[in-house]
């Protein structure tokens, strides 16, 4: 059946059954490849989009779960102050390897901040231990979020 | 954007020179400058063809552009960073304006030197373009210079090259790269160049800004599984989930009539569900009643393979070293130490899972791919489509991780056993569960050792044989002569030790019912575990400290000693920790790269392990980037931490029992050890470091677990329940 789900601002149109997770209805029938697939099981994080501003995993999401609810995906949330924050501290801070996962770490990263300005390592544990790199970038991912953080602090 | 600075070009472009002047001219921009690159070991039939033909590696337009067709992937390692910061270092430009171009298969014209084929892999990606690409950019810079000179009439020794510009300082004139393609195109190309003195160098050695980042960060890079030709179905699969097993049944009503599920096919031993989108795929694939004849592995488990392979070293295998006399000096021995180690399976689990687009037409055939191999998926597609190579179109992406995996071409050669079926493009992607369960694993090795020690402690004899898969022998056949292959042996021969009396013996053994590949750190992901893990056994058997019984074996190996003191230096070696923590060194020579590590583990009373720091001595020789050598240190040890803590693919029934991150886990944030990189300065050529840090970290681990707990691990993963305190 059709469904009206409002992505990035934009309110569109996609008739697929009702249990279709999100992240199939963002990267095939929207074709928004911004957002991976990692797992099909929320254990990676890969798919990470915010929900009305809540890191929420597409990959398990269903497209009838979400009703008038505005999801932001990696496409846009360098328009959010807290995602602008996070892009340049992983530009910065050189985050990236094979980059695969890093569209779920900064969705993550930046559903964090925003709700947190000033995380701990605890807080970045609790909110980051659920996106897998595989390259293994936590190092810089942390220092990341600690500089955007910083930046926080002096109302940048 | 990575649009920006990579773009795929499909295979069928033809290099040679007349042709790629007259592409750069229809592109409309301008003339095309296609350099002469000379090429150490380059066996380019089109260069001894043509006599004075280019290479195609590096164009420069009329526009100022530079094109380097690029011949390595990146995945991750930050090759697309460091290439063209050889070529932008001689050729005088910043390196954000030489653009990436995947080469097109073609293993005449980009194999790489060390390889012999066009893959990337076995950390050798700027080993192998260290000379070649400097070479490029500097004869690049001097037919330009040739050709500003000529138009102003001066001698070219009074002009210079700088930011893309030739100038005349005399008299103040400059010319853009630009506007000096078309007349530098006709000038001669000198016959040798001089390189710069490391001393000169402006942009090796410091760091740069990857140029793939800003893609990768707002969600514009496109990777294979990216990949939307117009009209593309989308397909996943489910294989035999035994190895060599074949489709019995299919009862496929309910996966009709879910909807946007388009088609089913059916092969032998697969079958795929081909869908509008990768939710109706799935849901089809769940919907689907299959039956499998599991074929002659059904009752396989993996105490069969480790038993095989035990066996194995038993009896004899090919010598891959020998010095001296080592059952001599065994027999004489004081003491005599003995062991046996063992290393699992373990599955590659890239983030991206494996997919591969497929279009089939009825006389050519089209694919995108992310690929560290295109050239093979080129060949090895082309035989399952039943069309000559030239036919098949490869248009190489982004690699959400390779790790080894994407070496192999078998995931092309599936998506076009099913495109065969399909109308118009399809994307065939893997589930999680299909990724893990049908990868190609890294071997199981059985290692059987020992050393005789003198009065002193000091090792006099020392024997070393293992047994397992040759990946090599299947991947490129001429590489495995007389029994041996250079990879299963790195990192067990050619140690730093001076160990007088030595012999190292490898038996391939092929598992049957599960195959094989590399897999990152490839031979020494085993070898260095095992001999790292030994000799700081014969270290605790002399009773000495397991750095200073090291040290004293190293006095023909200046550059390993010195990273072992740097590591020791900056770790606090012999600094006391708390109860229950403990540090372990390790030593390693491989890919090129000499390092040493310290990690400092702690062990629960439960037995759970916990990493807390790595402290990294590294002499990598010239160091390109030092920001990519620090990013691969951190990242080998994340991902050889994994397997340490977690990794193992097991078998029970002929299936592999572990299918998505659950139940084959992955080191995660709040597992994250702290990473200390400390990189000695060295003229020597590049060394690898895509790789080191796996093989690296591991027996660092273990040994820091038997300093913690004074129990040695011989077999990997670590067993919480050999650790766990009695209560």
């Amino acid at each position: 059946m059709a469904f009206n789900i409002k992505v990035n601002g934009n309110t569109q149109s996609v008739d697929v059954d009702g249990d279709t997770p999100l992240l199939w209805v963002l990267r095939d029938v929207l074709g928004m490849t911004g957002t991976k697939f990692g797992c099909g099981m929320a254990l990676c994080g890969a798919c990470t989009v915010h929900v009305d501003g809540v890191a929420t995993r597409s990959c398990i999401t269903a497209i009838e779960s979400i009703g008038s609810s505005a999801i932001t995906t990696i496409e846009a949330v360098g328009a959010t102050a807290a995602g602008a924050k996070i892009q340049k501290a992983w530009l910065d801070r050189e985050v990236v390897q094979c980059g695969y996962c890093q569209s779920g770490q900064i969705m993550s990263a930046s559903a964090l901040l925003a709700s947190n300005p000033h995380p701990t390592d605890s807080d970045i544990d609790d909110a980051m231990s659920g996106n897998i790199c595989r390259c293994g970038t936590y190092v810089r991912i942390r220092e990341a979020i600690r500089q955007a953080a910083q930046s926080t602090g002096q109302g940048g | 954007m990575i649009r920006n600075h990579v773009v795929s070009r499909a295979s069928n472009t033809s290099l040679s020179r007349r042709r790629l002047l007259q592409a750069g001219t229809a592109a409309g921009g301008g003339l095309i400058l296609s350099v002469f690159l000379p090429f150490p070991n380059h066996r380019s039939q089109a260069a001894a063809e043509d006599g004075f033909a280019p290479n195609a590696f590096v164009r420069i337009g009329s526009d100022g552009q530079v094109v380097l067709t690029m011949p390595y992937v990146e995945m991750g390692q930050g090759t697309y960073t460091s290439i063209p910061m050889l070529i932008a270092e001689e050729l005088e430009v910043n390196p954000q304006q030489v653009r990436l171009e995947h080469a097109p298969p073609n293993e005449k014209l980009y194999a790489n030197p060390l390889l012999g084929v066009q893959a990337t892999g076995n950390s050798n990606a700027i080993r192998g373009a260290w000379k070649p690409l400097r070479e490029a950019g500097a004869t690049a810079r001097i037919i330009l210079v040739a050709a500003a000179a000529a138009r102003w009439s001066v001698d070219p020794a009074s002009c210079r090259a700088q930011d893309g510009e030739v100038v005349h300082p005399p008299t103040g004139r400059r010319l853009k790269y630009g506007e000096l393609a078309t007349e530098a195109a006709k000038m001669p190309v000198p016959a040798g160049v001089t390189l710069k003195a490391p001393a000169d160098f402006k942009l090796i050695g410091t760091p740069a800004k990857r140029l793939d980042a800003p893609a990768k960060v707002n969600g514009t890079a496109v990777y294979g599984i990216d990949a939307r030709p117009p009209g593309v179905k989308i397909a996943t699969l489910a294989q035999s989930p035994v190895f060599g097993g074949r489709v019995k049944s299919v009862d496929d009503a309910a996966a009709k009539a879910v909807k946007g599920v388009r088609q089913i096919v059916r092969l032998d031993d697969a079958v795929a569900v081909v869908a509008d989108h990768m939710g109706a795929a799935k849901k089809g694939l769940a919907a689907l009643k299959i039956e499998w004849d599991d074929g002659p592995h059904a009752n396989l488990v993996t105490a069969d393979v480790a038993r095989e392979l035990e066996r194995a070293t038993l009896g004899s295998g090919a010598v891959a070293q020998s010095i001296g006399d080592a059952d001599k000096a065994m027999a004489s021995a004081a003491t005599k130490i003995e062991a046996t180690y063992q290393v699992p399976f373990l599955a590659h689990a890239t983030m991206e899972p494996m997919n591969c687009t497929v279009h089939m037409r009825w006389d050519a055939c089209e694919i995108w791919i992310g690929s560290q191999a295109v050239a093979r998926v080129q060949a090895m597609a082309a035989k399952a489509a039943g069309l000559p190579p030239e036919k098949v179109i490869v248009h190489n992406h982004l690699v959400g991780g390779g790790f080894g995996r994407r070496l192999e071409a078998d995931g092309a050669v599936r998506a076009v056993e099913i495109a065969k079926h399909v109308d118009g493009p399809v994307k065939v992607v893997w589930t999680r569960e299909e990724d893990i369960q049908h990868d190609m694993y890294r071997p199981y090795w059985f290692d059987r050792i020992s050393a005789g020690l003198n009065e002193q402690g000091r090792p006099v004899a020392w024997k070393n044989r293992f047994a397992g898969s040759s990946v090599i022998a299947r991947w490129l056949p001429p590489g495995f002569k007389d029994g041996l292959d250079p990879d299963s042996t790195e990192g067990a021969i050619d140690l730093v030790y001076d160990l007088p009396n030595f012999h190292v013996e490898f038996v391939r053994a092929e598992p049957l019912g599960i195959p094989t590949a590399f897999w990152r750190s490839v031979g020494p992901s085993h070898n260095v575990f095992v001999t790292e893990s030994f000799i700081d056994e014969l270290a605790a058997a002399a009773k000495q400290d397991a750095v200073a019984y090291r040290r004293a074996l190293l006095d023909k190996s200046p550059r390993a000693r010195a990273v072992l003191d740097l590591a020791a230096e900056k770790a606090g070696w012999g600094q006391a920790l708390p109860k229950g923590s403990g540090r372990g060194v390790s030593l390693q020579s491989a890919f090129g790269s000499y390092q040493a590590y310290v990690a400092e583990v702690e062990v629960s009373k439960q037995g759970t392990v916990r990493v807390r720091r790595v402290v990294c001595a590294v002499d990598c020789g010239t160091v390109v980037n030092p920001d990519t050598v620090e990013a691969q240190i951190q990242s080998g040890i994340m991902f050889g931490a994994t397997a340490a803590l977690y990794g193992e693919i097991s078998l029970k029934s002929g299936r592999v029992e572990q299918s998505n991150f659950d139940t084959y886990q992955v080191l995660r944030m709040n597992e994250a050890p702290a990473i200390d990189v400390h990189i000695v300065k060295s003229a020597e050529p590049p060394g690898g470091m895509g790789e080191t840090g796996t093989s690296a970290i591991v027996p660092a681990i273990a040994n820091a677990i038997f300093a913690a707990t004074g129990k040695r691990l011989r077999k990997m993963p670590i067993d919480a329940g050999v650790l766990k305190q009695a209560a």
